[in-house]
């Protein structure tokens, strides 16, 4: 077999066996059992939240889960505002690089904040090491924000015993129901270790770990280049385990030094998978329903490998037009491309990076064949196929639920989902939070289209005809998923750019989360009806296709218009 | 909301603690004891001179090295880009079969048909130091005509510095550019 499909396939594979005892860890530590992480973590904790003034053993409600969810972001965003703004005279900065203009610190901060690295800027002259230092902090925090309201979740649905809706909970865990507690044991438990283990390897495979500005050479042929440097390795790690993805340079991954060799790229699509893959694992070990956690891992799976196959397919065959001038296209379609990673592996990487929110780039998409571009749009529209670190679940969660109300309709029996009628108010939410987004893609790519036609002088597009419209595409499309990668091509650092993407990650990111949590609080205040023979089953393969038909009804209802008009099209064109 | 400020703020400090000076001050000191270069990026030096990062890519357009890829960031590592140009671009186009049009120029002996698609695509970073095989060893005539050395000599360079993939298994087989040239300038 090919050697460039054999990585591809042997990274996939050695991901999805790890992330099974992983998952068992999550599901371990979140439900506060005992780990052997327990005597080197334990101590950090208890004394942070001393120092904070937090009882982690406080149960909360769903309400309070959000409040605290919120506060702590909304402190995180003013902060990383005031660094951006300020990076010119604060300290760390040898490169001399300016300070940010409010409408791009606005955008950057909220993208971090959000878990999204919708980068409007290049690292290279865009911030200091001081910057390049807090997003690396809001990478781990925020990734961590996703996890912990995943556990919320999970608490949420094993509920048995009603919980009030007002007033103190009283959750079945013994690890304590608690934001902050989920929150800080994802810091320090799963997130520090991992990434502390991924940074050390990247280092010593060549991605550079110094505070030293850029160093200048003259090279073989003797022409005077300038080399960006700065602390790489460490943020390179949680970057991709975070499933973050911002690049510290502006190509991300393609960077020689952010991504040296295949190896580190191995390392780099295993550190992006493993963690979403494991909360779906987790999941199942922390209910005791390991057969609906791999349900839902199945279709998750099949719905990747439908995206991922094509694209691997597609660029390996080659640009057409470039074939027609006679060029050898063995390697594949070259263009934004690594030698290095290869056609096989940047194909891979592309639906990879999209159907997780990882949004960090080996190759530019810009220049990806028209069909791989759809493919990377349809990943980030559906948004629930591992989907990012924490929240993929919570977004395969609302797939879930109008599954479980669709599929009770067609029997006739009133849906229930793990013992849990699932009643209106639940399916209103759950459609509210699956219609937001198309809702929000299509009237931004609207606005934007119509902004074109108005001033088509607009220094906006990098490419004419159908891929232009689809570079407008994709950025709405990549900041309402939180994904964060670009047709980088695009013109976007301007204040439309910069304001109207910062609301969209911002309605991308939090209705999706309070939508299932509210979710879950209503479930667990329900009374809990064991299961019998007319109960709906969740767990089973029919009820997978079933899911599976609910994703692809309403991503293809939602956008092929669009996808008609921008990579259809454009694959027609090219032949 | 109000009960949460605080202890939101706190929580934040002692997370930047552990998060942002421990855990990155940790990989900085371990990298500096024990890393390539002490952390600070592999070189390449001859003559005691340094010649560049070993990962970085070099632009070599003259007929005596072999041509590294075309590049939209022009080599030079203050920045990195790829060129962001789609498919159907009927400019991009333009300028690929220019490319095209120049290697055959400089390369009289060969035809389009053994051009791979790498030397007339610019790279995702525009920093991309490696050929791949067939990239080097159709420049090898051209080289040995400038040069003046034997063909078979050049052709065992070019064996020499490829990096087969990881394992023999997994991956692209490569040629790092910049050694492969200084190499040749070694070659007497």
């Amino acid at each position: 077999m090919n050697t460039e499909i054999l990585g591809v396939l042997a990274i996939f594979l050695f991901t999805l066996v790890l992330a099974w005892p992983l998952g068992r860890y999550i599901a371990k530590t979140y439900s506060g059992e005992r780990t052997w992480t327990d005597p080197i973590f334990g101590p950090i904790e208890r004394l942070f939240f001393r120092l904070s003034g937090i009882d982690p053993k406080q149960e909360m409600t769903w309400v309070e889960h959000l409040k605290a969810l919120l506060t702590i972001n909304f402190v995180w965003f003013l902060a990383t505002m005031f660094v951006l703004m300020n990076m010119a005279w604060l300290p760390f900065n040898p490169d001399g690089n300016p300070s940010m203009s409010p409408d791009l610190a606005f955008n950057t901060s909220i993208s971090f904040v959000v878990n999204c690295n919708l980068q409007h800027y290049s690292g290279e002259s865009g911030l200091s090491y001081l910057g390049q230092i807090w997003l690396m902090f809001l990478q781990f925090v925020s990734a961590a924000t996703g996890m912990a309201t995943a556990a919320v979740l999970f608490n949420a649905l094993k509920t048995r015993t009603p919980l009030p809706l007002q007033g103190p909970g009283e959750g079945p865990g013994v690890g304590g129901n608690n934001f902050y507690n989920y929150f800080l044991k994802s810091c320090t438990r799963i997130l520090l270790p991992l990434s502390i283990l991924v940074a050390i390897l990247m280092m010593f495979n060549g991605s550079p770990m110094t505070f030293e500005g850029k160093d200048t050479v003259v090279g073989l042929q003797g022409d005077t280049v300038q080399v960006s440097r700065g602390p790489v390795a460490a943020f390179v790690a949680i970057k991709h385990l975070g499933t973050n993805g911002g690049g510290f340079f502006g190509a991300n991954s393609a960077h020689p030094l952010e991504n040296p060799s295949y190896l580190t790229a191995l390392l780099q699509l295993f550190a992006q998978l493993i963690i979403p893959v494991a909360m779906v694992f987790a999941f199942g070990f922390y209910l005791r329903r390991r057969k609906l956690a791999l349900m839902i891992f199945g279709v998750m799976t099949i719905g990747f490998l439908m995206l991922a196959i094509p694209n691997i397919v597609f660029e390996m065959n080659g640009n057409p037009a470039i074939s027609a001038m006679g060029v050898d296209q063995s390697l594949g379609a070259m263009e934004g491309k690594e030698i290095r990673f290869g056609a096989a592996m940047s194909a891979y990487w592309s639906i990879l990076t999209t159907v997780i929110s990882t949004g960090s780039v080996n190759a530019m998409h810009d220049s990806t064949m028209p069909l791989s571009g759809m493919n990377q749009l349809l990943g980030m529209m559906v948004n629930g196929f591992y989907g990012g670190c924490g929240v993929g679940i919570l977004n395969f969660f609302i797939y879930l639920i109008i599954a479980v109300f669709i599929a009770g309709l067609m029997v006739g029996r009133t849906p229930e989902f793990l013992g849990k009628k699932v009643e209106a108010r639940e399916v209103k939410i759950a459609m509210i939070t699956a219609l937001l987004s198309p809702l929000l893609i299509m009237g931004g790519t609207a606005i934007s289209a119509w902004m074109m036609v108005q001033d088509p002088s607009l220094p906006w597009l990098n490419n004419p005809g159908f891929h232009g419209f689809s570079e407008m595409l994709y950025e709405m499309t990549s900041a309402n998923a939180n994904n964060g990668s670009g047709f980088e091509g695009l013109g976007d650092n301007n204040p439309f750019w910069n304001i109207s993407t910062g609301i969209l990650l911002l309605l991308g990111r939090f209705v999706p989360i309070i939508g299932p949590i509210a979710i879950g609080g209503l479930l667990a205040s329900k009374k809990y009806i064991p299961e019998g023979a007319g109960t709906l089953k969740t767990d089973t393969g029919t009820f997978g296709v079933m899911i599976f038909c609910v994703i692809a009804i309403i991503t293809a209802l939602s956008y092929f218009p669009a996808l008609a008009l921008g990579p259809i099209a454009e694959y027609f064109s090219i032949g | 909301m109000k009960s949460h400020i605080l202890p939101a703020i706190k929580l934040t400090c002692c997370c930047l603690l552990l998060l942002a000076v421990f855990y990155p001050l940790a990989i900085f000191g371990i990298g500096k004891a024990a890393a390539p270069n002490a952390g600070k990026g592999e070189v390449l030096e001859a003559n005691g001179r340094v010649l560049g990062y070993t990962r970085i890519g070099q632009n070599f357009s003259n007929d005596r090295y072999f041509w590294s890829r075309p590049s939209a960031a022009g080599y030079n590592a203050a920045g990195s880009a790829g060129s962001n140009k789609g498919p159907s671009n009927p400019d991009y186009l333009a300028t690929v079969q220019a490319r095209l049009d120049t290697f055959l120029v400089h390369n009289p002996d060969v035809r389009a048909n053994q051009v791979p698609s790498e030397l007339v695509t610019a790279s995702g970073s525009g920093l991309d130091p490696h050929l791949s095989p067939q990239g080097a060893l159709i420049q090898v005539a051209r080289i040995a005509k400038v040069r003046n050395l034997p063909i078979k000599d050049l052709e065992l360079l070019v064996a020499q510095k490829t990096e087969p993939p990881l394992l023999g298994l997994f991956g692209t087989a490569q040629i790092n550019v910049l050694e492969l040239n200084l190499a040749l300038d070694n070659l007497k």
